[in-house]
């Protein structure tokens, strides 16, 4: 089943309240702050991308709604330093030692930020696992949608999309399989494709006959329709 | 292995969320862990170096260079890493154009996954509930809300980036641009229109 951060196709939210295309990047110092220390973090190579997602998406319910954006950030990050053994309970209660970390020379130093954030962390990879489905095939996604190696775990199938038909419409080559890489199970490269779904497949009443809604779904996720 | 004990470390530091981060840039900052000049980078990086404007180059250059556009929705990674648009967050990208039968937008419902090296960081709505919840569902409602209405014949083809492909959108040249510059043009690119939420200014 689903955990509360897969919202997509909710009632109940409200109206969406743009701000202007001027409005400061950060709407706070603290979140500048929030997203540079999350991203700085990162690099200590503790955890990978999907690793941080999941520790986001598995706070609890209540917390998840009451804490803005970088609020979740921030104690996603919190709780990975912690689960990953790069600070104690202690460090975060103040009470902790100030001598050097083991991890300090894989600090991130200012000079090589530009260089590390040009750089990214591309998902392709060689995979020998061929791809199944041809562009215009019709597939049917999962049902229920579940990680299927953790319980519970990171999944990138919405909920709003389970047991739904739709059409393959690109092969973006093979991706590193989240369900798997968010738990230390490995890379788990395999096909990954943007599938279209009419909204008629999605919505008990779609805006409009002809609209859609297009996903990047993994091979395992899919089967012939 | 999810972890879904409930001894939450985060609850250990100040609920105020300026003293949270300024708690914990603390902590890891004595450990040798984080550099605060690091910070100050990554923060003037996404502050003032890299945003919309990178992805408006993109467009205006689409709408002036047809060779280009042609390259650019068909492996638009290399194309726009041509341009020196490239980095976390936009390792892998794919532009889909707007034209007059179909009008595409994106979202993430999951999270904020957004095209980092061409828009920068996500605005605030982008990240917000009510976009999430709604964008897949009745992206007509939302699209009004934005000001936009679309012309009758136009479907809507919502982008649900649930995986580390990033989108962006090319918007439709408005009427009245013949003669422009790029760098005219560019100036016409508004980010949301480039999320799909949002049409290009027409010139004045």
């Amino acid at each position: 089943m689903t955990r509360v951060h897969d919202m997509g196709g909710r009632f109940g939210d409200g109206p969406v309240n743009p701000e202007p295309e001027d409005a400061p990047v950060f709407a706070e110092d603290w979140h500048a702050r929030a997203l540079a220390v999350t991203l700085a973090a990162g690099f200590l190579g503790q955890w990978n991308l999907d690793i941080s997602r999941h520790a986001r998406e598995r706070l609890s319910p209540k917390d998840y709604m009451r804490f803005s954006y970088y609020e979740k950030w921030l104690a996603g990050l919190t709780d990975l330093l912690v689960e990953r053994g790069v600070l104690s309970l202690d460090d975060l209660r103040g009470a902790g030692e100030d001598s050097p970390h083991p991890l300090a020379d894989r600090k991130l130093k200012a000079e090589a930020v530009s260089g590390a954030l040009a750089k990214g962390g591309p998902a392709d990879r060689p995979s020998n696992i061929a791809a199944r489905f041809a562009v215009g095939q019709m597939v049917v996604t999962s049902r229920p949608t579940s990680n299927r190696l953790v319980e519970g775990g990171h999944t990138r199938l919405p909920i709003y999309a389970a047991g739904a038909k739709g059409r393959i419409l690109r092969l973006h080559g093979a991706h590193v399989l989240p369900d798997s890489n968010a738990h230390d199970l490995g890379e788990a490269p395999e096909p990954i494709y943007a599938v279209a779904f009419p909204a008629s497949e999605l919505w008990a009443s779609p805006e409009h006959p002809d609209d859609e809604v297009v996903m990047d779904l993994w091979q395992s996720y899919l089967e012939p329709a | 292995m999810p972890h879904d004990d409930h001894d939450h470390p985060h609850a250990l530091l100040p609920p105020e969320p300026a003293l949270r981060v300024k708690a914990l840039e603390t902590i890891l900052t004595r450990k040798g862990l984080i550099d605060p000049a690091a910070l100050d980078e990554i923060i003037d990086t996404y502050q003032n170096r890299i945003g919309p404007q990178n992805g408006a180059r993109v467009v205006a250059k689409a709408w002036s260079d047809p060779e280009f556009r042609a390259a650019l929705l068909e492996d638009a990674t290399p194309v726009v890493a041509g341009l020196g648009y490239y980095g976390r967050q936009g390792e892998h990208i794919v532009v889909v154009e707007n034209t007059p039968a179909q009008h595409n937008m994106v979202v993430c419902t999951l999270c904020s996954c957004y095209p980092w090296p061409l828009l920068g960081i996500p605005p605030g709505w982008y990240k917000s509930d009510a976009y999430r919840a709604r964008a897949v569902r009745e992206p007509r409602k939302v699209l009004a809300e934005f000001g936009v209405t679309l012309a009758e014949g136009t479907s809507v083809r919502v982008w649900d980036s649930t995986a580390e492909i990033r989108y962006l959108i090319l918007p439709m040249r408005p009427e009245g641009t013949e003669g422009l510059t790029e760098d005219e043009l560019a100036a016409l690119v508004t980010r949301d229109s480039m999320i799909g939420t949002g049409l290009p200014k027409v010139p004045a």
